[in-house]
């Protein structure tokens, strides 16, 4: 019997490497999936007397959207952000992620500004209790606040269409 | 027009692999001398074509042909020539033209050495790695053709990557790939010994000086790998349980296990199946490996770009090597039978508690390697494995195989007391545990630490002590060291060559220091007794980046000992920056500078570390190997051909004993 | 005269960027060996102690100013894997789902240890 253990393991694991490849590495899920978001309080860009908590969007369904002025995907991505807003459909905050002060504010002037608040996270802590790892990167939280996607990389139409806005729509219908 | 021949030339290799895998099986099978006879001349001309590809392929690089995407991705007209023809091996579609190339080697290596074998054998053996290269020459023809079109072609190429443009990067691929492949020789003899029947010392013998071989050249690639790590990463490490590593560490584990299990085969006719086993499962891991680095399954900083769908052809093409071999083991295992019995304390013992060791170390490393996969497979997260847990696992289960190969030498094949282990023997054992003992509390060393020195002190007195005993009385000095066979010294370089590696890995992981500090060039910062003056920071450009190279002496009290220059390039084509160490190399340490970033001040951040020992690890695994060929090329393996009995009627030894 | 003494001030300032208070040395040994078990998130297979990635160094930072603060490296482990999962720790807790990771080999060793000694106790009884 034990001459049948060789062929018994060998297809075990062709089954795990088969399973493996339709599996994508790259790929990962936030660490805070279903979990309360992170609370932060900072600073507005363009309004620096006047910080911002997030706090204030209890109760509500909300996009927290993690931007720099140096990351180049963000600029692609802005238009979308700018024409969701107009939508009217969820507030959205904007985390301005390890950047300069006045580059940011200069940017979206420039750019155009979908936030309800766009805050200023200059050394990257609140990004970090975030789980953040780079830009952009887009998180949506639900009424009770907590998580409940993050999505990495760009917005696209794409994306908003078919990921975004029936989970902000689900959300917010509960 | 060298691109399409190229391509032709693979096909016609394709074309006459099918025929050497198919033909001369079916010639053993049925008895046929006609198709039997066929196995050699295809083989050779296997090789040939291959080895034409291969040729076309680098006349390509050399030619600066950007009109082939491959080239054109790896490849730029300010390479040196030396790179651009090692660039030929830089991607995933050359590395299996290499993979391929060098498996032709071996077919041409063993399509002569095996005339002295019965012709049956040897024609199994070539069918079976002719199956072998279907399957990579289908892999290549059909998804990875390195002499694809890019037209219209590109103005200049993408450059090789900056990390693999080093001498290193030239001739660790080859070697590695020598070792990888030239298991594929034992794994063939295997299936040959299962299909014919024929299990026994004699083809123990035949298959040793191969898989000898093939260990030595794996032993060093891998050293190579790590060599060139060490060097060119910037951070001084040399090992990093990398799932790349670790696929290339697990079949030498387990060919290392099958060394000591063919000795007994041969010697003894013992562990028949056991051997048998081993030999497909080292191939297999050498084949689980290419998987593992090109099907994207597994995230490494040297996998290749990934594609699933290359992946499962891998993977199909593995299912049907190494399932078709584990198949055809258990149809055949009951008739392999015993062969010699040995009592409890005896060299076998000794020698398949090594396996079982052995092995037990490849699962943990297996383990390690697939366990995120597994977990993300079964949904449950993702995890990562790294350093902690191999050098938590994997130490523990090698420290008793280092204990146990300093006494296996002494103990008698068959049947021994401990009782008759030499006196000296057990005196040295004492002394090697009091001086561990003393080196932990004295010293200071860690506990790890302090058995791996005290085990390889243990190695290097036995092995010694060994070596006096038997050269014995009787004759000039000369005469007695002459006496002794090559097979000795290679097993006595390849154990030695071990205890000065773990000796070595023991003393930099103990004591290795660093010291990071921001200078501006005129400053001085001071790193234990040594001092490292920052001279000059200049602009030094290569034939194909600009560097910033600094100066530094590095002077122990009045006396000037080294001058290190590190560099940080930056390669315009690929835009992309490294970092070159400066090295001072010793026996007793190495002094290793690395430059980070330069600062807004005009400062420059720099690493200096002190890594005492770490040649030890080199010349170590350098001796392994060493002894690895010193063994393959023994005389007693060039008998002249003796009859081998079927395995169904083996009764006791057949063959020759050293 | 007094350039030679500025010179040579900024000298040791320079060399004192290394030289550091005995329990400074120490909290830099205690991040050190903490960051060598902690992955990059934006790299290939690197520690934090080992990559210049941006987000590397201020993980790096986050631990030393954590265990500066008196936390232990348990409460450091736990506050990083909890905003990036069990995926940012190099050394896998330990956990139902991963007991057959850490005791997998040695079960395994002990199972061929065990086979061994069947085989030849069996091999003695043929013997006998």
């Amino acid at each position: 019997m034990k001459r049948f253990v060789p062929v018994a393991v060998f297809a075990a694991l062709l089954l795990l490497l088969g399973v493996g490849l339709s599996l994508r590495p790259g790929e990962r899920p936030t660490a805070l999936a279903g979990k309360p978001a992170p609370a932060f309080t900072l600073q507005r860009i363009g309004a620096p007397g006047q910080p911002f908590q997030s706090r204030q969007l209890e109760g509500k369904v909300w996009l927290l959207n993690v931007w720099a002025s140096w990351c180049g995907p963000c600029r692609n991505e802005h238009p979308v952000l700018v024409d969701l807003a107009r939508q009217n459909v969820a507030p959205i905050v904007g985390l301005n992620y390890t950047d300069n002060f006045d580059d940011s504010g200069k940017w979206l002037a420039e750019h155009g500004n979908p936030y309800l608040a766009a805050v200023f996270d200059g050394d990257g802590r609140v990004g970090m209790d975030w789980g953040v790892v780079g830009v952009p990167e887009t998180f949506v939280i639900d009424k009770q606040g907590h998580i409940r996607l993050r999505h990495v990389g760009p917005v696209t139409q794409q994306v908003l269409r078919d990921k975004l806005l029936p989970l902000l729509k689900e959300l917010q219908g509960a | 027009m060298i691109g399409e021949l190229g391509s032709f030339a693979l096909m016609l290799a394709l074309g006459l692999a099918l025929v050497l895998g198919t033909v001369p099986l079916a010639g053993a099978w049925r008895g046929r001398q006609d198709w039997i006879g066929l196995a050699r001349p295809a083989a050779w001309a296997l090789a040939l074509f291959v080895t034409l590809s291969f040729g076309l392929l680098l006349t390509c690089f050399a030619q600066n042909d950007f009109s082939i995407r491959y080239v054109a991705a790896h490849s730029n007209s300010m390479l040196p020539l030396y790179y651009r023809l090692a660039g030929a091996w830089g991607g995933h579609e050359g590395s299996l033209l290499l993979w391929i190339q060098v498996l032709a080697l071996w077919l041409a290596a063993v399509a002569h050495g095996s005339r002295r074998l019965p012709a049956e054998v040897a024609a199994r053996v070539l069918a079976v790695m002719g199956l072998i290269a279907v399957g990579f020459l289908a892999f290549i023809l059909f998804t990875s053709n390195p002499f694809e079109r890019l037209l219209p072609a590109a103005r200049d190429g993408g450059d090789l990557n900056p990390l693999l443009q080093d001498i290193g990067m030239i001739i660790h691929p080859p070697l590695l790939y020598m070792g990888y492949v030239g298991f594929s020789v034992a794994f063939a003899f295997a299936v040959a010994a299962l299909l014919g029947g024929r299990l026994d010392a004699a083809w123990a013998r035949w298959s040793r000086p191969w898989t000898l071989a093939a260990w030595a050249f794996l032993t060093l690639g891998i050293f190579m790998g790590s060599f060139w790590a060490y060097y060119e990463l910037g951070w001084g490490g040399w090992w990093f349980w990398d799932a790349v590593e670790n696929a290339s560490f697990m079949p030498w584990l387990v060919g290392t296990a099958l060394l000591h299990s063919l000795a007994v085969t041969e010697k003894r006719g013992a562990f028949r199946g056991w051997t048998v086993l081993l030999a497909i499962l080292a191939f297999s891991l050498s084949l689980l490996g290419t998987f593992l680095v090109r099907s994207g399954v597994l995230s490494s900083v040297h996998a290749f770009a990934s594609d699933p769908q290359r992946g499962l052809f891998i993977l199909g093409f593995l299912a049907v090597v190494i399932g078709g071999a584990l198949v055809l083991y258990t149809w055949r295992a009951p008739a392999l039978g015993g062969g010699g019995t040995f009592s409890l304390w005896s060299r076998e013992t000794l020698l398949l508690l090594n396996n079982v060791l052995l092995l037990a170390a490849t699962a943990a490393v297996l383990l390690g390697t697939l366990y995120p996969l597994l977990l993300d497979a079964l949904g449950m997260g993702k995890i990562s494995v790294g350093p902690p847990y191999f050098d938590a696992v994997f130490a523990p289960l090698m420290l008793p195989v280092l204990a146990l190969l300093a006494a296996g030498p002494f103990v008698a094949w068959k049947r021994d007391t401990w009782r008759a282990l030499p006196a000296s023997l057990r005196h040295a054992a004492l002394a090697v545990l009091l001086a561990g003992l003393a080196a932990s509390f004295g010293l200071g060393l860690g506990l790890l630490a302090a058995a791996g020195l005290a085990l390889a002190s243990w190695i290097a007195l036995a092995s010694s002590l060994h070596l006096w005993l038997r050269l014995g009385e009787g004759g000039s000095w000369r005469h007695r060291l002459l006496r002794q066979p090559a097979s000795y010294w290679g097993m006595l370089a390849a154990h030695v060559g071990l205890a000065v590696f773990v000796a070595g890995v023991a003393l930099v992981k103990s004591g290795e220091s660093h010291v990071d500090a921001s200078l501006r060039v005129g400053a001085t910062v001071r790193a234990g007794e040594l001092e490292y003056r920052f001279v000059a920071m200049e602009r030094h450009d290569g034939p194909n980046y600009v560097a910033a190279r600094g100066t530094f002496e590095v002077w122990q009290g009045t006396r000037r000992i080294a001058i290190l220059q590190p560099e940080k390039r930056y390669y315009p084509v690929q835009q992309s920056p490294m970092t070159e160490a400066a090295i001072d190399r010793g026996w007793t340490r190495d002094l290793y500078l690395s430059l980070g970033e330069p600062a807004a001040d005009g400062g420059w951040q720099v690493r200096i570390q002190h890594k005492p020992f770490v040649a030890w690890i080199w010349s170590g695994v350098l001796a392994i190997a060493l002894g690895g060929f010193l063994a393959a090329f023994d005389r007693h393996y060039r008998v002249r051909r003796t009859a081998a009995q079927p395995i169904s009627q083996l009764t006791s030894l057949e063959g020759v004993s050293a | 005269m007094r350039e030679l003494a500025a010179l040579m001030v900024l000298a040791a300032a320079a060399a004192n960027c290394s030289a550091v208070e005995p329990q400074g040395a120490e909290l830099e040994a205690r991040v050190d060996r903490l960051a060598a078990e902690l992955r990059c998130q934006v790299c290939d297979n690197q520690t934090i102690a080992d990559s210049d990635a941006k987000l590397a160094r201020d993980m790096k930072a986050v631990v030393r100013e954590q265990l500066a603060a008196g936390r232990s490296e348990d409460d450091v482990i736990g506050f990083l894997s909890q905003r990036y999962g069990d995926y940012v720790l190099y050394k896998p807790p330990l956990r139902p789902s991963t007991w057959p990771l850490w005791f997998g080999p040695f079960v395994l060793l002990g199972a061929g240890l065990w086979l061994l000694w069947r085989t030849l106790k069996r091999q003695k009884g043929e013997q006998a």
